[in-house]
Formats: C-alpha cells, structure tokens, sequence
C-alpha cells in the first residue's frame, strides 16, 4: 500500500503506516483496515463477475448460440448473478465505504464489535472460496435465484456449495449489519444526536435493518433447498404436496429487500456529495432519513411482484402490486429533495458530482421503469424480457454502482491520504456514464420488442440483433470505464498529491481528522456542536481542480 | 448497570409454572375443543415464552431500551413474512 | 452490592475486560446485550420461514398432519419439554450467581444444564431411531404411514402429504437439535471460563448472552412441542 511512501515524507502516525506485515492486516480488528480488506475481496469478485458478463454479452452479439453452449450459457448468467449480487453488490458499500466511515462519522474509535467486524471478513471470504470452488468445479446454472423443483430436483451442476457459499456470505452480512446496528446506538460521541447523523448513517442503518430482518429468511430457504437435495427432505417438493412457489415467497421475502441492500448506501453517498459540492444543506434532513428508513420497511411488503406470473392469487397479485407503488413515494422524496438541494447551489463538477449527477437520473430511470413492473398489467407483458433485465442494471449498476464510484472518489483522499488526478476521473466518469447508457438503453427497447432474457440464441428474431451489438459495444466501453479508476488508484497510491485533511472543505466529522486517520480514528473524542451539512458556515469553497 | 437481581423464589415459581403449563397443554390435547385446540396450544405456548422471556431473559427488568423494540420488530416482522405470504394461499382460485 | 463495584471499575477504568473502543464498561455491557437480542431477532426469521411453510402445510393437510402427529412418543416429548424447562431454570441461576459472585455455583448449574441438554438430545435420537425404524422418513422408497385421518376414519392417509409432515418434522427439530449442539458446545466453554473465574459480577456478559441464546432455543422447543406433538390427540 502507500506506506513507504508516506513514511518518506515523515508524516504522522496513521492507520496505514503504524504496523506493516502480512499478519498486521489479517488479524487486524481496526475498521478501516478490515475496510480495504473488504476492498481487495469485492474488486477481485468484481472482475470475476464482469468477467461473465462479458462473455453473455459477446454471445448475444450474433443471433446464433455459436460462442458457448446453451447449458454453459445457463451457467454463465447463473454465476454472473450470484457473484455480482451475492459478492460484490451487497457488500460494496456497506462493507468497504459503510465499514471505513461509520465510526469515524459518529466520532467513535471503532465498531461495537470489532472482532465480529474481522470475523464477517473471513465469513466473506470463507463463502467467496466456497463461490470460487463451484466456479471451477464445473459452475452452477440455477439461475441466480435456485428456484426449485429445478434446483432440487433436475440439476446435476454444484448447486449445494453454491448455497453453501450464499449461506455463508449471508451469515457475513448478518454481522455486519448488526455491528452496524448496534454501533450507530450505541457509540456515537457526545453531542452526535439522531438529527444530526450525516444521511450516509442513517442509509446504513436502514439498510442493516434489512440485512438483519431479511437475511435470516433467505438462509432457511437455501438451507431448506440443500436439505431437499441431501436428505430427501420434501418441503418445496410436489411429489410431497409441497408447493414450489413457498420457496420463491421466502427467496423474495429477502431477495426484493436485498435491493434496497444494495441501494439504499448509495443513496447516503449521494447526500453526502451533493452537499458537499453544491455548498448547501441537504434539502428536507428529516424527510431524507424518513425517506431511507420508509424504504427499508415497505421494501418488505412487496416481495411477490416478482411472482405475478408464476401462478400466485391473483388478489394477492393486486395487493402486491399496489403496495409496490408506495416503495415509489419515498424514492421520488429522495430524488425531488437532492434537485432541491442543487437549487441556487454553488455547484462544482469534481468527479464525484459528476457521479452524483449520474446516480440522480439513473436512478430515476430505473426507478420509474420499476413503477412499469409494479403494475400488474405491464409486468404480464415484460415478465422475463430484457426490459426487466435493463430495469435493474438502471438501480444497481446506474444506481449502486455509480454511487459507490462516486464515493471512492469523494473520500479517496481520506482512506488513501492521496489525491486521486481529477481529469482522468472526469473522463472515467463520463466512460461509464456513456457506456452504461448504450450498454443498457437499448436492452429497454428489446425487451419492449419481446426478447427474452436468459436465451443465449435468438436465431428466430434476427431483427433483435442491431441493438444487441450496441448493447455490447457499450459494454466494452464500460469495461474501459471501470479499469480506469482502477488504475489510478493504485497509481495514486504511490505517485498522487498528497491529501489535505479536508480537500473538499466539506462538512463532517470524518473530514476533521487527518488524512488517512490515526488508528483511532480521532486524537481526542470529539463532542458535535452543530447541525449535519452546516455548508452555510463553512465559507471555504470546492477548491479548484487542476 | 443492569444489575436487577431476580429472587431465587421468582425463578422457583416460573419454573414450576412452566412445567404446569406443559402439563396443562398436554391435557388440553385430549381433549375435544373443537377449533380452539389450536388455539389453546399456541396460547399456552405463547404464555410459556413470555414467562421465559420476561423473566429468565431479565426483559421485564432490562435497562437496555432497545431490547423490548428488537423483540417487537422481529416478531412483526415475521408476522409480515406470514400474513403476506398467506394471504396468497388463502386466495387462490385454485389448489 | 455488585452495581457499585461495576460503578467502581467503570471510573478508574481497571476493569481487563473492558475494550478500549468503550468509554465505559456499562456501554460495552449494553452493546453486547443489544447485539445478543439483534442475533436473537434474526434467528427468529431463520425460524420463522419453516414456520411459514409449516403453517401453510398445516393449513393444506391438516387430516394428514393429524394422522402423522399421533405416531410421535408424546411420553418422550413431554419429558423433553420438562427437561429443556429444567435446563432453562438452571442457566438462570447460573445467571444469577454470577450476578451474586460464585463462582462454584456458575460451574454447577451451567455442568447442570449441560447434562440436561445432552439428555434432551439422547431423547431426541431416541425419537429419530424410531422413526427410522417404523419407515416414517420422507423421500425414502419405505416411506409408509398407516391409519387414516382422524376426523374420517374411512379416509386412508394421504403419504404424499404425510411426507411433509416428516419434511417439516425433521427439518425443524433437526435445526433446533442444531443449536441444541451449539449450544452444549459454547456452555461446556462457558464453564471451563467460570471454573477459572473470568467472571464476576462486574463482567458475566458472556454468560448472560449465553444464556439468552439457551433461552431462546428453549422458546422454539415451546412452540414446536404442541406444534408437532399435539395435534388431533383427542380423536
């Protein structure tokens, strides 16, 4: 890491240069290191996940299977779910950015539970080993979401290590999120009250709220599926009067939730750098941690839109489709509130605002195609067409993914004590911006047409072909897009500006110590005497970019 | 500090109530309450828990505010988990 | 009394367990119970699933579930019910002699409750023999259930839906003889802690989080018992 480096230039003591060593990182218990660890696993699974999307997408840029197998193309869509999800979704924000932050933003030393913090790390790992095994012994081709009876009854692929490993990872985000938990109740210092937690903290804690509630319900479906496969265990089975759909409500009682696992540390990070680089107050605070936490709890009550098709009451159909379209009165408070607060904003376009930017309307678009497949009628005629395929690639990689770029550049400085060079990050951003959008607009267009996901031939409809091959054009681009930021930040690491403390001159209690911080994060404890995002009294501007 | 101290004698009583109340759930099995077996078993058991809860689990003394809530939210929760899911099964036009 | 000790320890900061991230030992005191009830309330969604599923069966099948409920040993689940009381009484007054400070008599309940946890599960096996024996194991080629449904004398059991019954049955129990194990495993640690004397009254969370996770597999059994055990007993 940058440790030779900042040790030459003689500045202090920080979490980064205070020990060196292999053992010093594997069995730290300091957040901000578990932090980076974090780091290394979800960009490794990162790659190995967009490793698969690129083969889908090179398949898909002929009308003829002629690159892979169908039952290899099953699994590749298969493993590219559940590593992205699984692997590198969940964890991205909360365990790297949530993991680094949330003590510091609460002016604690540490988590509650510093030990556990380390041992959901190995947890990760433990079930990301247990991924790669069922990648190398020969894949798994379930589809992302095992439905049975065909993953307990049909398939002969690694369907039990690849539970086994979701299983584990699961147990993994469980940790994390009550450590999360317990630590924003318990640990914040003095003065630090709930109306003044930064939005980025109370997004974690929703999101923890899901993670504890929810990931427990998915373990016992997958257990449920190994037991069936192992011991002839009959629960989800027919032939024992078993009902297949009981799995999918379980699998979705967490599995819709686990969206907004994945989207709601987006959202905190997007407050955050809205803020700081329009130089205003966030536009209704109360309103926004309601917002995050109104999500959290109706993200519950709308599983079964995923199963309008597959056979459930149709009453139960229409109730869930109504209570689909409440998940959209928060999201739009949440977007109408960060326009608010650009309003007469003094507004710079760092690198992470224009992530921001990219977040915000992203975002509504998928958020907006989602009100199509909330509504009964329409998602009868788009089930399992591309146009939901590009409905939620708009919310995770629009949305999260976009965030989570974002707010590695915004606190890059802090965690790395390097200035990352802002004008390739600018042209980073606008990469993956452009290259999202071809990747992904025209998917909305084929699945309008009728195509359907999951086929790897579509010799039948060569009409589909055209806009398939812009769709993969734009994947290219978005590759190039995210090595970028890859590699300079490793190049940063080692030949970047050193980082002010404060190089935003942004609000916040993690911008008040040094960068990187001291292992305990603050040389003294700090006691909070004003309100979150008091850019009114900071008079300092964005300084300029070279 | 926590530190209430419960009375060996409470923990006595509750474990002699819970052992009445086995008995007691047993006998109400046999016999013929129409609908209300079911009931009265998960009553029963529903009383058997809160005892334990209240009273081994040191809830109803607990200093710590946010336990009541943990307990709270988990089991409404899992109440959403069951009403929604039933009220699929429930109405299906088919079997 | 034990409070001001803690109070004592919490202002002169001697207290070895306390960490250094925790201002005081009353705070990380307080963390550690909110976290212990936080895991709590994710094993009852873990549990809570298979009670879904169970409720719905039931529901479906109840004839069926009732048929296959008379074949379980209620003489043997309601000595297990007793005995999982039992060893629930003894971890409270493990609990409490913490609190009060013995350290021999933390050691004994928590052996005690040990012994009865392991007795529970010599039970348990016990039952599983049998059912192993009188063919009652879902997704086996010998899979039989005679009888009929208690309310229709003349209607044969459906095997189909007596099946699920054991599905649900052996998946159940099995998870709660699961951390059953668990638990036996991190008390006989417990007491080897105790014996030692880790703790005083200043410092048992690890027995009272203990504890807690004894109790709460204690509550599951609660319900399972009538569940299983207890259905159209009286036709």
């Amino acid at each position: 890491m940058a440790t030779a480096a900042v040790g030459e230039l003689g500045e202090r003591e920080n979490y980064l240069n205070r020990e060196y060593g292999i053992k010093s990182w594997l069995l730290t218990v300091d957040h901000k290191r578990i932090a980076l660890l974090y780091l290394a696993g979800i960009t490794f699974f990162f790659f190995i996940g967009g490793f698969f999307a690129l083969l889908i997408r090179l398949e898909l840029m002929t009308p003829a299977g002629d690159l892979v197998q169908a039952d290899t193309y099953n699994k590749l869509f298969t493993m590219h779910g559940q590593v992205m999800i699984f692997f590198f979704l969940i964890p991205a924000v909360p365990a790297v950015l949530g993991n680094f932050l949330i003590p510091m933003m609460i002016g604690a030393k540490d988590l509650a539970f510093p030990h556990i913090n380390l041992l959901s790390w190995y947890l990760y790992i433990l079930g990301g080993t247990l991924m790669l095994y069922t990648i190398l012994a020969g894949g798994v081709d379930t589809g992302w979401t095992f439905y049975t009876p065909l993953s307990t009854e049909f398939l002969k692929t690694q369907v039990i290590t690849a539970a086994l490993a979701v299983f584990v990872a699961g147990f993994s985000s469980i940790l994390t999120g009550l450590n999360f938990i317990v630590t924003i109740h318990r640990m914040r210092c003095p003065g630090m009250t709930w109306d003044r937690l930064p939005l980025f903290v109370w997004a974690h804690y929703a999101t923890s709220l899901i993670q504890v509630l929810g990931t427990p319900v998915l373990a016992i479906a997958i257990v449920l599926v190994a037991l069936e496969r192992l011991l002839h265990l009959g629960v989800f089975n027919p032939a024992m009067g078993g009902d297949p759909l009981l799995f999918q409500h379980l699998f979705w009682f967490y599995s819709h939730p686990a969206v907004y696992i994945m989207i709601l540390p987006g959202m905190g990070i997007i407050s955050e750098i809205v803020c700081c680089f329009s130089r205003k107050r966030i536009f209704g605070y109360t309103a926004m941690a309601l917002a995050v936490l109104g999500i959290a709890v109706v993200g519950f009550l709308v599983w079964a839109h995923h199963m309008f098709v597959a056979g459930i009451s149709i009453y139960a159909a229409l109730v869930f489709s109504i209570l689909s379209y409440f998940v959209a009165v928060p999201s739009a408070i949440k977007v109408f509130n960060w326009t608010a607060t650009l309003y007469k904003g003094s507004i710079t376009y760092q690198t992470p605002m224009l992530y921001a930017f990219g977040f915000i309307g992203l975002f509504t678009i998928g958020g907006l195609t989602g009100l199509f497949l909330a509504c009964l009628g329409i998602d009868v005629h788009v089930t399992d067409t591309y146009f939901v395929v590009a409905h939620f690639h708009y919310i995770m990689v629009g949305g999260m993914v976009m965030a989570y770029l974002g707010g590695m550049h915004f606190w890059w400085p802090k965690i790395s004590g390097r200035m990352y060079p802002e004008g390739w990050g600018r042209l980073a951003a606008l990469i993956v911006f452009l290259g999202f959008n071809l990747t992904f607009f025209p998917q909305f267009i084929l699945g309008y047409m009728g195509m359907p996901r999951r086929y790897w031939d579509y010799s039948k409809a060569p009409e589909f072909q055209i806009l398939n091959v812009l769709s993969t054009a734009g994947a290219t681009i978005l590759a190039v897009g995210y090595l970028l930021p890859m590699t300079y930040f490793l190049w940063s690491m080692r030949y970047g500006e050193p980082a002010p403390d404060n190089p935003w001159n942004a609000a916040g209690l993690e911008w008040m110590t040094s960068s990187p911080p001291p292992t305990y994060n603050f040389d003294e404890e700090p006691v909070v005497t004003w309100e979150a995002y008091n850019y009114d009294e900071i008079k300092e501007e964005v300084p300029v970019a070279q | 500090m926590s530190e209430h101290i419960s009375s060996v004698k409470l923990y006595v009583g509750i474990w002699l109530a819970l052992l009445l109340c086995t008995g007691l759930t047993v006998f109400a099995s046999f016999q013929d309450l129409g609908p209300f077996n079911a009931v009265a078993a998960l009553a029963i058991a529903t009383f058997k828990a809160s005892l334990v809860v209240l009273f081994f689990m040191h809830v109803k003394y607990a200093s710590e505010k946010m336990t009541k809530l943990t307990i709270v939210t988990a089991i409404f929760f899992f109440l959403i988990l069951i009403t929604l899911s039933l009220a699929d099964y429930l109405t299906r036009l088919w079997t | 009394m034990p409070s001001s000790e803690a109070a004592v320890a919490n202002q002169t900061h001697d207290n070895p367990a306390l960490l250094h991230h925790f201002a005081s030992a009353e705070q990380q005191k307080n963390a550690a119970s909110f976290g212990m009830w936080l895991f709590l309330a994710t094993e009852i969604m873990f549990f809570g699933g298979m009670f879904c599923a169970y409720l719905i069966y039931r529901y479906w099948y109840f004839g069926d579930f009732g048929a296959a409920s008379k074949t379980l040993d209620i003489r043997l689940g309601t000595i297990n019910t007793a005995v999982l009381i039992c060893s629930s009484f003894t971890v409270a007054m493990a609990v409490r002699s913490a609190q009060t400070g013995k350290r021999k008599a933390i050691a004994v309940f928590l052996l005690l409750t040990i012994v009865l946890g392991l007795v529970f599960l010599g039970i348990k096996g016990v039952e599983y023999k049998a059912k192993f024996e009188e063919h009652h194991v879902p997704g086996q080629a010998d899979f039989h259930l005679a009888g009929s449904v208690p309310l229709h004398p003349d209607l044969p059991v459906n095997q189909a839906h007596a099946q699920m019954y054991f599905s649900l049955y052996f998946a159940m129990t099995g998870m709660h003889a699961l951390h059953m194990v668990i638990g036996v495993g991190l008390f006989s640690f417990l007491t080897y802690e105790a014996w030692n004397g880790r703790y005083s009254p200043s410092y048992y969370t690890p027995i009272e989080n203990g504890g807690l996770y004894w109790h709460f597999v204690d509550i599951i059994w609660i319900y399972l018992f009538p569940l299983f055990y207890l259905i159209e007993r009286h036709r």
